[in-house]
């Protein structure tokens, strides 16, 4: 990918290392731009949102940070490393982790089981090994078992839904563990999808406070796709407006809430 | 269903009596069972042939589950595997190339005869790898597609071997004159199976034939059982339920869905090469498509995905075709009337029991936990879009 020219001008001041940077990011669909030469950055362990009204190109964009989608122009550069051309997997491996929108789970595994595939890529263990399960294989796999068990109790899954088939868990308890197995994958970066989708005021508050609590337990960053405001203005320290797919607004929220901007994209255009 | 649902709904971990699972005590069981079957039946029997074959196509079938039961791939062209771990048999193991001479490892009788002769035990090794290749080849033109576009690749790679198993007579690809197949005349003698310290492998003595296959199935069994616990085996159902899901978790999904094909591909070949030296032929009939057919059968039937399952599935089909239709029911129509033979109808009579049991059982006989949540909640794979941007 060619170097673009970096012309936008940083709306806000560089604040640490970034531990992702987009620059000019842009998806083109046939002749639909989804995403229009977006550039932005995620400081380390900082928990930065998007938002913006539907279809504005938030999920594509997370798409193209995670590989699923390959940009038309622009480069993503995840901890110094460009990451633009790699696959999900490759970027995953690097540190990246996601939930989805639309729960994603394994139905048909079990919450241990599901959260055991989020550490695919940190584990060694090759077919003949498997084969053979030589003593290095079964440690790796008791400590992928013992690991996956602390993440779900850490998230917050009850033990004895631990075992079960992740498609019978509560609604709550499969977001839950969407989050387990993205953090089995020990990442610098965690990408949330609208978490707080379908939950209750008291649901998304705890949900803030988690997230607040994985940014400092666990030294990770966090970048946010959400729809509640209050969940946005509580939790973020910097917001990023999307629009037709092109970033209108950034900053801290309540400068962002203000914005006529924002406020247009939101509400239409006043008077 | 409700009882099915409540059941299938934890995975518990097996009972227990005294220090050994039931499912351990059962399993000792039936291999003490089978290991010892051979005492009961005279060593030439047409019993021996029956339960020789079954074991070769429970490996079969072992390998056709993992590509179709462990990582959804439905293959409609296994039988590939077969002629290829077949015809390698015949190259290294017969007088087919008489120019050629080269003996290793084979019983003194072989050492003057002209042609390739190598022992069966480099034979399976070579087949394996030379499967496990082609299986991987045939893996690549699939990556970018799912569900039936994968069966109708596989289905054509399936016809594409065996009409250049037909054709490669003179020739292959209409390239040159070599003879490469001697298509339908086939390749025959076949060396017989040499193993050192083991009883001579004859036709008039099929205990060494049974005990090899039962030991190469119980192998092929426990690589199963190994590979289904471990995290390839996880990273396998992973595709099979959200193969975007499964990527953005790390899983390299094309280099697992090539070892999910190469791995069902080798024990295919492998057991290839056993059928090649046990039937004395390799020749282009034995390689059609209702072979594939036969072979998925049987872990639809047995379960799909569930390794027992499987094995039942096959040592149950595969009696039926060698024993239970031929020999047992096969004057039945004639008895009642009917003027023709109850072998004419055999794939009639499986698509009979296939649809019977997809309609009182479909989750197989033996039932695998996590295709019986997919049957009771209704899922299955490929309800959500697919948005991998392939780059291979």
């Amino acid at each position: 990918m060619s170097t673009p020219e970096a012309t936008a001008e940083p709306t806000l001041p560089p604040q640490g290392a970034a531990i992702l940077e987009t620059n000019q990011l842009t998806k083109q669909f046939g002749g639909l731009t989804a995403v229009d030469g977006v550039s932005f950055r995620v400081p380390e362990r900082s928990i930065v949102s998007i938002i913006g009204p539907n279809g504005a190109g938030k999920t594509t964009f997370f798409n193209m940070l995670t590989g699923l989608y390959k940009p038309t122009l622009g480069s993503v550069i995840f901890d110094g490393r460009n990451v633009t051309t790699k696959r999900p997997d490759q970027i995953t491996a690097l540190g990246v982790a996601r939930t989805f929108q639309n729960i994603r789970l394994f139905g048909t595994m079990s919450a241990v089981e599901n959260v055991l595939v989020g550490q695919h890529a940190r584990m060694k263990a090759t077919v003949f090994g498997s084969i053979l399960r030589t003593p290095r294989v079964r440690r790796e796999e008791r400590e992928a078992q013992d690991k996956a068990r602390e993440v779900l109790a850490y998230v917050g899954v009850d033990r004895r839904r631990h075992d079960d088939a992740a498609t019978y868990l509560s609604y709550g308890d499969q977001r839950r563990v969407e989050i387990a197995r993205a953090l089995a994958s020990s990442p610098k970066l965690l990408l949330l999808d609208e978490p707080t989708a379908g939950m209750n005021p008291q649901e998304s508050e705890r949900l803030t406070g988690f997230m607040r609590k994985l940014r400092d337990e666990r030294d990770l960053a966090i970048l946010l796709i959400e729809h509640d405001m209050k969940v946005v203005m509580g939790v973020s320290e910097q917001v990023t407006v999307l629009d037709h797919g092109e970033k209108i607004a950034e900053g801290e929220p309540t400068k962002v809430r203000s914005d006529p901007k924002v406020v247009e994209a939101y509400l239409g255009k006043q008077g | 269903m409700s009882t099915l649902a409540t059941r299938a709904r934890t995975f518990r971990p097996p009972t227990r009596i005294g220090r050994f699972s039931t499912n351990a005590i059962l399993t000792i069981a039936v291999i003490v069972v089978a290991a010892i079957l051979p005492f009961f039946y005279d060593s030439g029997s047409g019993f021996m042939n029956d339960a020789t074959v079954a074991l070769i196509y429970v490996v079969m079938a072992l390998g056709l589950n993992i590509v179709v039961g462990f990582a959804g791939l439905l293959d409609l062209g296994y039988v590939a595997f077969f002629a290829i771990g077949a015809y390698t048999m015949g190259w290294f193991g017969s007088s087919f190339f008489s120019t050629a001479n080269i003996h290793i490892g084979v019983a003194e009788q072989l050492q003057s005869q002209p042609g390739i002769h190598l022992n069966w035990l480099i034979v399976v090794v070579v087949a394996a790898i030379f499967a496990a290749f082609m299986g991987a080849l045939l893996g690549f033109p699939t990556l970018r597609l799912r569900g039936d576009y994968i069966a109708i690749v596989t289905l054509a790679f399936g016809e594409i071997i065996g009409r250049i198993a037909v054709n490669s007579d003179e020739g292959v690809f209409g390239i040159g004159t070599f003879n490469l197949t001697n298509g339908r005349s086939g390749i025959t003698p076949v060396d017989k199976i040499d193993i050192p310290l083991v009883d001579r492998f004859t036709t008039l003595n099929l205990r060494p034939w049974y005990w090899t296959a039962l030991a190469f199935a119980l192998v092929v069994l426990f690589v199963n059982f190994r590979l289904r616990d471990s995290r390839i085996g996880r990273a396998w159902v992973a595709i099979r339920e959200d193969e975007v899901a499964a990527i953005s978790m790390g899983i390299p999904t094309v280099r697992v869905k090539l070892l999910a094909y190469a791995m069902g591909a080798a024990m295919g070949g492998m057991a290839g090469t056993f059928l090649g030296s046990f039937y004395n032929t390799v020749n282009a009939d034995q390689f059609e498509f209702s072979f594939s057919i036969f072979v998925l059968a049987m872990i639809i039937l047995g379960g799909l995905g569930s390794i027992w399952g499987v094995v039942l599935g096959a040592v149950v089909l595969s009696f039926i075709n060698t024993n239970l239709i031929p020999d047992v029911l096969n004057d039945v129509p004639s008895k009642i009337g009917l003027d023709f033979d109850l072998t004419e109808l055999g794939f009639g009579i499986f698509g009979f029991l296939l649809v019977i049991m997809m309609v009182l059982r479909p989750q197989g006989l033996i039932p695998e936990k996590r295709h019986q949540v997919e049957l009771t909640e209704g899922l299955e794979g490929g309800e959500h879009e697919t948005i991998v941007e392939s780059r291979i």
